[in-house]
């Protein structure tokens, strides 16, 4: 038999118009920045004096040194996701931010940038989410040690306080401080760890 | 078996909450197909040819009696009365409704049960050895270890959004009945010289359009180590893994482009970085999961000889015991495959008749206990011989005791065209015509040990790769047509079968697996040698003659 005999079209989809993108909202502990003091610099584009600036990782590497002198400047990279974090990893102690880019909401990449930013090279600045950040991801990044988040989300802030109560227990121990369910269960036996 | 504590609930119920306010933000409009698509896939709802399709965990194949009575409730429900149990130890319905589906899920978490990471690109169900606590030759139970995984697994925070989906077996025998090697991850349980607990980890197998049988990338990874070694390697995948292309995105070509050496050395640079980090495994950790595989509190018993009387007394009971009756470890015990493939029949479906029916024997005589196998067919895992005749009539009762485990009519099959969006060519059919070509039990049991496979598409979830005999559906100029493969084996000498001539339409396909099973019967040594034996023996020419002969 042909296949086209046998396929037909599901009349179960549900039929909604596509609404316009929405505009990332940047959301620093949960509530909307009024304003970002970061800006992204193009790598044609000549670092001003002072103030934040972002940079990508290439302009770290050949730049980085006179970056970092700027009076008064604060440093960032925009690490992509095909980026190695290890290049960046001399330069961490002069970055005040490390942006992680998901080029698609689907590109679980920045999730280990992450978590080896924090966990194996102790970075203690910011780390933030850029790209194509939906609300669904929220819960994992908050777990790998983001803690700013340009959010695509009707209401960010909303989705931002029901990411963060989602679950309130977890199995396994990763970048944030929550004790995963096998080691409360340890705990309670007296075990511990 | 593993029972939710607090724990487990409460994160099974939030996941409920939280399905149902994706679903509402989708119904409201909030978000794309393609959004929501991955959403709904990381809780087992894809969208099939004709409806929304549910596919439902069961963690390492284990089920009791009153989960089973309520994947029967939900049958009815919200579906058409019947569910399709997967090669992967899992359980579908093909008809429910977006809208239903959070209810599901509700419904799913009254007995412990969820949809969980059984789609997505992220770790899967895993998968284990369906007669686990019974059979005589495991080291240990291997669901101490599933379980183990599955906690650690579930909303990884780290590897939800891998390139790729993620599929882990694992065994703790030499035989393997579970195709591990066909898995992206397959760990073998051993004893070391020590006598303490080891795994050898394969890594990079997969069927689909490029199948691998996984090479060994590691040998005696302690137990305590375990999770940090899994930690490493999907970490390694999730940076390296292919993402431009889907058909290139699992590990198995990851795998082989690196090679397993760079593979293996990259993962243990990694490993050594976190080996003794947070993810070791504490004795008292592993203990507590141990404590619930506990085997069941058998009875000191000889071999039945009610057993052995009822087998003179009945010719069909006795054939059913041969086929579908398995030794136990425990003496008096046995296990009993009850085979979902009756002559004809759609391969893995139960009706909730069934379903309740297998859940009454389990309850009465199984230890609440029962199995679902990679081949589509349900285990009572823990069965007193004494009461094997009971079981074996109330099995009859439902339809449920065909007599089939292991032979020609025991064929994995995927959905196929009949349900699945990826599908070319209808997978059932061909099964439900080769099943009735063979209906004679007394020939089939002279055939002895075959596997048929047939899958649908080139994405092999009917694993034509590594049957006996494979089956491959493909749309050739809009018409269905069929690629017959030989040679492959899924067991511990894991093999992919080989493509032989130009294919056939369906039609021809049941004379085509005829006449290879009279040349084998032709050629074999002698009633032991089984089909892939003598065609790894004798080699594939007169086989493949046979195939396309007069």
């Amino acid at each position: 038999m042909a296949r086209e005999q046998v396929r037909r079209k599901p009349s179960v989809v549900v039929k909604v118009a596509p609404k316009p993108p929405i505009e990332g909202v940047l959301l620093r502990e949960g509530r909307a920045a009024a304003n970002d003091p970061w800006i992204t610099l193009a790598d044609d584009q000549s670092a001003p004096g002072d103030g934040a600036v972002i940079v990508s990782l290439k302009r770290l590497l050949a730049e980085g040194e006179a970056l970092a002198r700027r009076p008064g400047g604060k440093l960032g990279v925009l690490i992509a996701a095909g980026d190695s974090i290890e290049e960046a990893a001399p330069y961490l102690p002069q970055l005040a931010l490390v942006a992680v880019d998901f080029p698609i909401w689907r590109d679980g990449r920045g999730f280990t940038t992450a978590r080896l930013l924090r966990e194996r090279y102790h970075f203690k600045g910011t780390v933030r989410a850029v790209g194509d950040v939906l609300q669904d991801l929220l819960f994992f990044m908050l777990r790998c040690g983001f803690d700013e988040f340009v959010l695509k989300a009707k209401d960010p802030e909303a989705a931002y306080a029901r990411a963060v109560k989602a679950f309130s227990q977890v199995y396994q121990p990763s970048t944030d401080a929550r004790a995963p369910a096998p080691l409360q269960r340890l705990r309670r036996a007296g075990a511990g760890r | 078996m593993y029972r939710y504590d607090e724990f487990d609930e409460t994160i099974v119920r939030e996941r409920v909450a939280q399905f149902r306010d994706q679903v509402d933000r989708r119904i409201r409009g909030e978000m794309t197909e393609d959004q929501f698509k991955q959403l709904r896939l990381m809780n087992g709802l894809y969208l099939q040819l004709h409806a929304y399709m549910l596919r439902i965990a069961v963690p390492y194949g284990t089920l009791n009696a009153r989960q089973l009575e309520q994947l029967a409730m939900i049958a009815r429900k919200y579906d058409r009365g019947y569910g399709h149990f997967t090669t992967r130890q899992n359980i579908q319905f093909n008809w429910v409704k977006l809208i239903d589906a959070p209810d599901i899920l509700s419904d799913l978490a009254d007995v412990e049960m969820h949809a969980i990471q059984t789609s997505g690109n992220c770790i899967r169900n895993t998968t284990s050895d369906q007669f686990a606590g019974a059979a005589a030759d495991e080291v240990e139970d291997p669901r101490v270890w599933c379980e183990i995984i599955r906690q650690w697994s579930t909303f990884h925070p780290e590897f939800s959004f891998l390139p790729r989906k993620f599929k882990i077996a694992v065994v703790a025998s030499e035989e393997d009945r579970t195709a591990m090697r066909t898995h992206d991850i397959g760990l073998r349980l051993r004893k070391n010289a020590a006598g303490e607990i080891v795994f050898d980890v394969y890594v990079g197998g997969g069927q689909g359009r490029t199948p691998f049988i996984a090479p060994l990338i590691k040998q005696d990874l302690s137990s305590a180590h375990l999770l940090s070694y899994l930690e490493a390697c999907l970490r390694v995948y999730n940076r390296y893994g292919r993402r431009d292309n889907s058909f290139k995105a699992r590990i198995k070509i990851l795998v082989s482009s690196l090679g397993p050496e760079e593979y293996g050395r990259q993962v243990e640079a990694e490993w050594e970085e976190m080996r003794e980090g947070v993810l070791k495994l504490p004795d008292a950790e592993i203990a507590a999961i141990r404590a619930y595989f506990t085997p069941p509190a058998f009875a000191a018993k000889r071999e039945s000889e009610a057993y052995a009387r009822a087998r003179i007394a009945d010719a069909a009971f006795d054939r059913w015991a041969r086929t579908n009756v398995r030794a136990h470890k425990q003496p008096g015990y046995a296990s009993a495959t009850i085979s979902l493939k009756p002559i004809g029949g759609v391969p893995g479906d139960a009706s909730a008749g069934q379903m309740e029916a297998v859940a009454a024997i389990a309850r009465r005589y199984a230890f609440d206990d029962v199995r679902v196998s990679h081949e589509q067919n349900l285990v009572l895992p823990h069965v007193a011989q004494d009461d094997l005749y009971a079981v074996y009539q109330a099995l009859d009762e439902a339809g449920l005791a065909t007599p089939n485990a292991g032979l020609i009519s025991d064929i994995i099959a995927c959905p196929g065209l009949d349900y699945c969006d990826l599908a070319n060519a209808r997978a059932i059919p061909v099964a439900q015509e080769i099943s009735k070509r063979f209906a004679n039990l007394d020939a089939q049991e002279k055939i002895g040990d075959l596997e048929i496979k047939i899958s649908g598409c080139i994405n092999a979830c009917g694993h034509h790769h590594v049957g006996h005999i494979g089956i491959l559906g493909v749309d050739k100029h809009g018409e269905e047509f069929y690629q017959i493969l030989l040679g492959g084996r899924a067991d511990e000498k894991a093999k992919l079968g080989k493509i032989y001539g130009k294919g056939m339409p369906g039609d021809a396909v049941p004379g085509a697996i005829e006449r290879v099973v009279a040349k084998y019967l032709e050629l074999r040594k002698d009633q032991g040698e089984r089909f892939i034996e003598a065609f790894e023996r004798i080699g594939p020419q007169p086989f493949e003659e046979a195939l396309y002969g007069a």
